[in-house]
């Protein structure tokens, strides 16, 4: 069943057009990678589904609603979480409250409630504390916890970032570059983490330079260049798809 | 910019569990790695560091409440009626600059709005100044919709200048209405207690509430929401959090301490003038809030206190005391820009 579904997208700053009729649709449960050269409009893109930019025109729907004109916590309560290309956590909160902010949207608590300290604050400031932990036990954090969210490597704020994505238990999960800036050790490891965050049931979209973690991970790829889809499809056939191979060569003999 | 170059680790981040399981272990075994790992990610230290905090309040509050035991003098009484009613603006103050990060340069307005709603209304309709409170809160969340609607929109620089200029026009109107008394104010309010030494008991034992209020409020889901966005308001949003709703909360709840606290203003001097709600004013509650912490609630509490008390510590210096408070201010803010009691990072152990 279709997720996500976008239909020629268009989003131009002045004269210049960032994505250029972008259509692809993401099944539920499903990891689907979005590649291209730099500045083909992959950010742009995710930017147009997540509410932060509005679309000059096109069609964006999540379960068959429309997300067009919706700022980026309403597409977020209809279930989408996103981490950003640069990192954006809280950095001078905890680590265990910036997974916290993954809560904010299904935690059950009103300001009587934490100004009373009512039972129910107790029993959800807890229950949100416990799956704070899980997540971070899921990304596979070891790092301090209970101190700021900037103290911790540059590695484990990527997981702390994808953890609290995940505490917002969300259907469908927008990743731009989670391996950007790691190690081959930790890319493996992201490697094993996106194959568990596809276990859970999320679907995810993935932007990605490393070719590797692409097409390992993908059930599906899709290409972009100039803000155009040029192809989209399993990984190897888009791996052995010409125009793919000129995008990211240039000038690959004609076919 | 690409982030920073990550030091190179020699260990693959698998973290011990294995890579080629299939189902995300959500039993035994994330349980015992989550015991572990909080064993090791909290000294003790920590528990007893909270304790301190939880003591700390106790003893503030203890001193607080035998200080009239030390010096009941009329004059002493009022500079301490004084000082906990302007702790209790700072902690007002907190909630929209040290919590949610909104720089407010017009806070006093708020203060005004408060004072005057409720010595208008108790003078002109002879009510006692504890039923005009329902009034005031009304008028005072009308009051932070009012200036915060279309004002939050705006990015810090614009609001700052923004919550400047309303301040000065709450002052000005209170200036030149009739309701208002014009420039002699509003007299004759009636008092909120019999004598000054149960009025300032019954000041402490408001702005105590008024302090554990700011300070829960900053530890549930509306609290983490506002430091959320003064971190980064755009990770906010894509959370889920609605940015504009949550710093309106933040808004309409320094709004309501402000007006509170202008009632028992209102009560302790049962006179009021746009005099007291200068630009001044609320320089002086940002400087308490600055000076012992922005977003800490120990910290504004000790700022409000050495704000409010060091200019009558200094009385004896008469004409010079005002040049020693400013050096003061300064070398404090030099020494130790983070404030006297700054907000931990570092989480302590519920």
């Amino acid at each position: 069943m279709t997720l996500l579904s976008v239909e020629d997208l268009r989003l131009s700053f002045g004269g210049l057009l960032a994505v250029d009729g972008l259509s692809f649709s993401v099944r539920e449960g499903e990891i689907v990678s979005i590649i291209g050269p730099n500045g083909a409009g992959k950010t742009s893109a995710f930017n147009c589904v997540t509410g932060f930019y509005r679309p000059s025109s096109g069609r964006i729907a999540l379960r068959g609603r429309d997300l067009r004109g919706l700022r980026p916590s309403a597409v977020a309560a209809l279930g989408v979480a996103r981490t950003f290309q640069n990192l954006r956590l809280f950095g001078e909160l905890s680590v265990l409250d910036n997974v916290r902010a993954g809560a904010h949207l299904w935690l059950r608590q009103s300001a009587f409630d934490a100004l009373l300290h009512t039972p129910r604050y107790r029993r959800s400031e807890r229950e949100c504390t416990e799956q704070a932990h899980h997540w971070l036990d899921f990304v596979g954090l070891r790092g301090d916890r209970h101190g700021p969210a900037r103290a911790l490597p540059y590695g484990e704020q990527r997981r702390t970032e994808i953890a609290r994505a995940l505490a917002r238990r969300p259907a469908l999960l927008l990743l731009d570059e989670p391996a950007a800036g790691l190690n081959h050790g930790e890319k493996a490891g992201m490697l094993d983490l996106l194959r568990r965050i596809q276990a859970l049931g999320v679907a995810v979209v993935l932007i990605e330079h490393d070719m590797g973690l692409v097409m390992e991970v993908s059930e599906r790829v899709v290409v972009l260049n100039f803000g155009r889809e040029i192809a989209d499809g399993r990984p190897e056939e888009v791996r052995r798809d010409p125009a793919v191979i000129e995008a990211y060569l240039g000038g690959a003999p004609d076919a | 910019m690409k982030g920073p170059t990550p030091e190179p680790r020699p260990e693959p981040v698998t973290t011990g569990r294995d890579p080629a399981g299939p189902e995300p272990p959500d039993g035994d075994r994330t349980g015992a790695r989550k015991v572990r790992l909080r064993g090791v990610s909290r000294p003790p230290t920590r528990a007893s560091r909270l304790l301190a905090n939880r003591w700390a309040g106790l003893a503030g509050l203890l001193v607080a409440l035998l200080a009239p035991f030390v010096n009941a003098t009329p004059y002493a009484l009022s500079v301490m009626t004084s000082a906990a009613i302007f702790v209790m603006l700072a902690a007002g103050l907190n909630i929209v600059v040290g919590y949610c990060g909104l720089l407010d340069l017009g806070y006093a307005a708020f203060f005004a709005v408060g004072a005057y709603t409720g010595g208008v209304l108790s003078t002109r309709f002879d009510l006692p100044l504890l039923a005009t409170v329902p009034a005031v809160l009304v008028v005072t969340v009308v009051a932070g919709v009012v200036v915060g609607a279309p004002t939050l929109r705006l990015r810090s620089d614009y609001l700052a200048i923004v919550t400047l200029g309303f301040g000065e026009i709450i002052r000005i109107t209170a200036n030149n209405l009739d309701v208002t008394g014009g420039p002699s104010g509003v007299y004759g309010i009636p008092p909120l207690a019999g004598d000054p030494v149960a009025f300032y008991y019954l000041t402490v034992a408001v702005v105590s509430l008024a302090v554990l209020g700011a300070a829960r409020l900053g530890r549930s889901r509306l609290g983490r929401a506002w430091r959320f966005v003064r971190e980064d308001e755009d990770a906010a949003e894509a959370m889920g959090v609605h940015t504009y709703r949550v710093k309106l909360a933040a808004y309409i709840a320094g709004a309501v301490w402000g007006g509170l606290a202008g009632v028992l203003f209102a009560a302790h001097l049962s006179a009021i003038s746009p005099a007291s709600f200068t630009f001044l004013q609320s320089a002086l509650v940002l400087m308490a809030v600055v000076l012992g912490g922005m977003g800490s609630v120990p910290g504004v509490v000790v700022g409000a206190v050495v704000i409010s008390l060091l200019p009558e510590v200094l009385r004896d210096l008469a004409d010079h005391r005002f040049l020693l408070f400013g050096i003061l201010l300064i070398a404090v803010m030099l020494l130790r820009p983070q404030g006297l009691w700054p907000a931990r990072s570092k989480e302590a152990l519920k």
